[in-house]
């Protein structure tokens, strides 16, 4: 089609801002969320920054003591809620998956838009509650801590917490009905792309679990503004009641996390080693059993709590067969660089790192998992370097890889290789650096949300900030870099990575409707042999 | 660095049995790791771009390599999972005959006390070689209770009894900390457990603060709050007598049967219609707001010096 006949892009479908504000479009939703949540993340990191500056030395000397409580709080908080559940789903989702099946947009595209303002009204009440004097209960909101002895902003956090959640259910019953009912003739299930199965299990959880979490927040304001005893026990309550409402969420929540991160992974690793993915069936079924096992292991985060030894076999048990479909994709992405082609673009780099800092995450979860390990380990810092590891050596990659493999699709501009390769290799690095010493500190007994420690935890403390140090100018060099190529990049063509997959056969960027007929579909994915 | 060790020190019968099973699943998590990081290696770099190698894609079945390798995991798993849990049951199972020690937690300090009376802060002083049974509860939230030198840790609640049994094996000075977030001065609510030859344990119990044991304590509460009113022995009262309930099975008037432990009797108290005995009725008043934590713990001391006993004759 000549340049004159093409249909204008997507981002020349109108410049005012309240063409942005109104719009119904999936992929300027997705814009949207994108500067939301990258806002978040450096709020997020902010409070890490301190973090890890306060623990360069032994001496709570930084902050005072409430201070760090706050701080370590607002970056739970901010990263889990607002940049690690909605980041890949919300960005890459709500861009990616009508074109990856086809159609022209989300099922319900209004729906898609008040997601977004939920997020934004969620994220106002937690800068209200920073600007208020910040909340120090920890992420988890543990009672009755929580509910009657913090006096800090409990509640306006919980409200924040609350709404954004509603956000996540949006656009999680969104993605559900669009992937049922919108695919483009010849799509079957197992034509899917492996980003879409992943999506779709993930809001199966997103739906299913988040209600929980509004229900548990909501109890924390019963006892906390009405007086009504639910988890104190001087009230007739019971403490570990929480516990168990608030990790029947968050535990689905991690995988809420990851889920996404995988699909990410099997779309980049196929494109740049040139291969079909190994064992795809395999892989379907491994995401949808890691979404269904994920319900039934929350019980492991309490095996030290009070809970009884036969529930701690049970919820042990359980996470040692949710390992068994994690150790099945890791070892397929592996087996598809087998007989492959591979080159290395910043987006392989990334997925590669991804691969090797999950394993690492996810065996160090077996530790935990186990029973009589967790014991020694839980609440110290091999805890933080085991989440961390997979939350952002794992989710936070490989959306950077996304953001990378899809950015000229999304923007139409090239990003400079050569950069971007050095700061996927600079945070790889600089991850390490940071979190591996983590684990030893964790063996040798240091606790977390502690702001002072003994002397003899220093070096490994030392190490950790300098690698946080390199982490964090890892992260402003892709801001800086994609930015950049929004006003100097060159401009890419349809599919400068010849991938395969339905949204590279349209213009970059594509126009508002997509496609200008509705594709057939006649073969499997990853086509690339 | 001063005491900069990599290898947290092992003081507890816990901790040996926890080391070898915390390093042998380092060394296959290694294995494994490694394993993943060459076989990537290699084939990225066998397999790049412009490498002139046969590429003919794999012909055949997945499905065998794919059951393999999700098989063995799984066996391995089960096998780490069993291991595991053999030595968390044994975690949790105190061994007859242990010294028991109370311990309330509060926002930010731990108040220990041996039967024998003695009071502690944030320290507590041990015989080497001896199994030891923390009986524990918190005034406030959340705190948990971790030696890891011992590798134990139990999780403190509002509420109710925990517990938590360990036996050192070497004498020394270990560190105590809370493990669970609770608040502002969570970082320094941290001590030490000084473990002593059995003799210098025994000297150091009779120097100490001359207070009367727990159960002795214990019987002087029982009294001045009326309890012998009615559980006395010439209480006219149709209460149940507490000689020789301590430890054993009680029969409920709905049909179940508990054993009298530390919680059961805790309730009793506080929440007396919750656990009614076979043949009486529920009149008892409860003492909620009248007990503190440490005299809870005292009156249980004196119910538990009488589980042996035998009760009273009755006088008409």
């Amino acid at each position: 089609m000549a340049e004159a006949d093409r249909p204008p892009s997507y981002l020349a479908a109108g410049y005012t801002i309240r063409s942005w504000l109104t719009t119904h479009d999936h992929k300027r939703i997705g814009i949207l969320f994108a500067i939301a949540i990258t806002a978040f993340f450096f709020i997020g990191g902010a409070a890490a920054t301190m973090i890890r500056i306060e623990l360069a030395t032994p001496a709570g000397d930084f902050v005072t003591d409430d201070t760090y409580n706050k701080l370590f709080t607002i970056h739970g908080v901010v990263m889990v809620w607002f940049f690690l559940i909605p980041s890949i789903p919300t960005t890459l989702g709500n861009f990616l998956i009508p074109m990856m099946i086809g159609a022209r947009d989300l099922a319900f595209p209004r729906l898609n838009l008040a997601s977004w303002y939920l997020y934004v009204l969620g994220g106002a009440f937690t800068v209200a509650t920073l600007i208020a004097g910040g909340v120090d209960t920890g992420w988890t909101f543990y009672t009755p801590y929580s509910s009657i002895y913090s006096n800090s902003h409990v509640m306006l956090a919980v409200v924040g917490v609350f709404v954004v959640g509603f956000s996540s259910i949006f656009t999680g019953l969104n993605f559900i009905v669009t992937i049922h009912t919108m695919r483009a003739p010849g799509m079957t299930w197992f034509r899917l792309p492996l980003f879409v199965w992943a999506t779709y299990a993930t809001s199966l959880v997103m739906v299913l679990a988040t209600p929980v979490l509004a229900m548990t927040l909501s109890l924390i304001g019963i006892e906390r503004l009405l007086g009504i005893g639910v988890f104190d026990p001087a009230l007739g309550g019971d403490p570990l009641l929480f516990q168990h409402l608030f990790w029947f969420y968050s535990h689905p929540a991690v995988y809420i996390m990851i889920l996404p991160a995988m699909g990410v992974a099997s779309e980049i690793i196929t494109c740049f080693a040139r291969n079909r993915v190994f064992g795809y069936r395999f892989m379907a079924s491994a995401i949808l059993a890691i979404a269904v096992i994920g319900f039934l292991v929350w019980g492991h985060h309490m095996f030290v709590s009070g809970q009884s030894v036969y529930a701690g076999f049970v919820f042990s048990f359980l996470s040692f067969v949710v390992a068994v479909p994690s150790a099945i994709k890791v070892f397929n992405w592996t087996a598809t660089l087998y007989r492959g082609d591979i080159s290395f673009e910043a987006p392989m780099l990334y997925a590669l790192g991804f691969v090797g800092l999950f394993t690492i995450g996810g065996l160090t979860g077996l530790f935990l998992a186990a029973t009589a390990l967790d014991v020694h380990l839980r609440d110290t810092y091999f805890v933080i370097a085991h989440f961390h590891y997979i939350m952002v050596g794992g989710s936070v990659m490989a959306y950077l890889g996304g953001i990378h493999f899809w950015w000229p699709k999304i923007t139409g501009r090239l990003y400079h290789e050569g950069i971007a390769r050095f700061a996927a290799i600079l945070m790889f690095c600089g991850f390490n650096l940071t979190f591996f010493p983590q684990y030893l500190l964790g063996y040798e007994g240091m606790i977390r949300r502690y702001h002072e420690y003994p002397p003899q935890f220093q070096l490994l403390n030392v190490l950790s900030s300098a690698g946080a140090s390199i982490l964090a100018l890892s992260y402003l060099m892709p801001l800086a870099y994609l930015a950049w190529s929004l006003w100097r990049g060159a401009p890419a063509t349809a599919n400068p990575w010849q991938a395969q997959g339905l949204e590279w056969q349209t213009a970059s960027p594509p126009p508002t409707h997509n496609f200008e007929a509705a594709p057939l579909v006649t073969h499997a994915p990853y086509a690339y042999r | 660095m001063s005491g900069f060790h990599l290898l947290e020190p092992r003081a507890s019968t816990f901790a040996s049995s926890y080391d070898w099973l915390f390093f042998t699943m380092v060394v296959m998590c290694s294995v494994v790791a490694i394993g993943v990081f060459v076989v990537l290696t290699v084939f990225s770099i066998r397999y790049r771009r412009g490498a002139s190698v046969d590429r003919t894609p794999f012909s055949g079945s997945s499905h065998p390599i794919e059951y393999a390798w999700t098989i063995t995991p799984f066996l391995i798993f089960l096998g780490i999972f069993v291991w595991a849990a053999i030595l968390y049951a044994e975690a949790k199972t105190p061994p007859p005959g242990a010294l028991d020690v109370s311990v309330v937690a509060k926002q930010w300090m731990w108040k220990l006390q041996h039967s024998e009376g003695r009071r502690e802060i944030n320290e507590l002083h041990l015989p080497l070689g001896r199994p030891v049974r923390l009986v524990m509860t918190s005034e406030d939230v959340i705190h948990s209770f971790y030696v890891p030198a011992f590798r134990v840790k139990q999780d403190v609640l509002p509420g109710r009894y925990t517990e938590l049994w360990f036996q050192a094996t070497r004498t020394g000075e270990y560190p105590l900390e809370c493990a669970e977030y609770c608040g502002t001065d969570h970082a320094r609510m941290t001590g030490r457990i000084i473990v002593m030859q059995p003799a210098q344990y025994a000297t150091w119990l009779s120097r100490g603060n001359l207070a009367p044991s727990m159960a002795a304590a214990g019987e002087e509460r029982f009294r001045s709050l009326g309890c012998s009113g009615c559980h006395g022995a010439n209480a006219s009262v149709h209460a149940p007598k507490l000689e020789g309930v301590f430890g054993h099975p009680v029969h409920l008037s709905d049909g179940r049967t508990v054993i009298a432990d530390e919680s059961y009797i805790r309730d009793s108290i506080l929440l007396p219609t919750k656990d009614v005995v076979a043949g009486f009725v529920p009149i008892m008043p409860s003492f909620q707001g009248q007990v503190s934590e440490g005299d809870l713990l005292e009156l249980i001391a004196y119910i538990k010096s009488l589980a042996n006993a035998a009760p009273p004759p009755r006088q008409r």
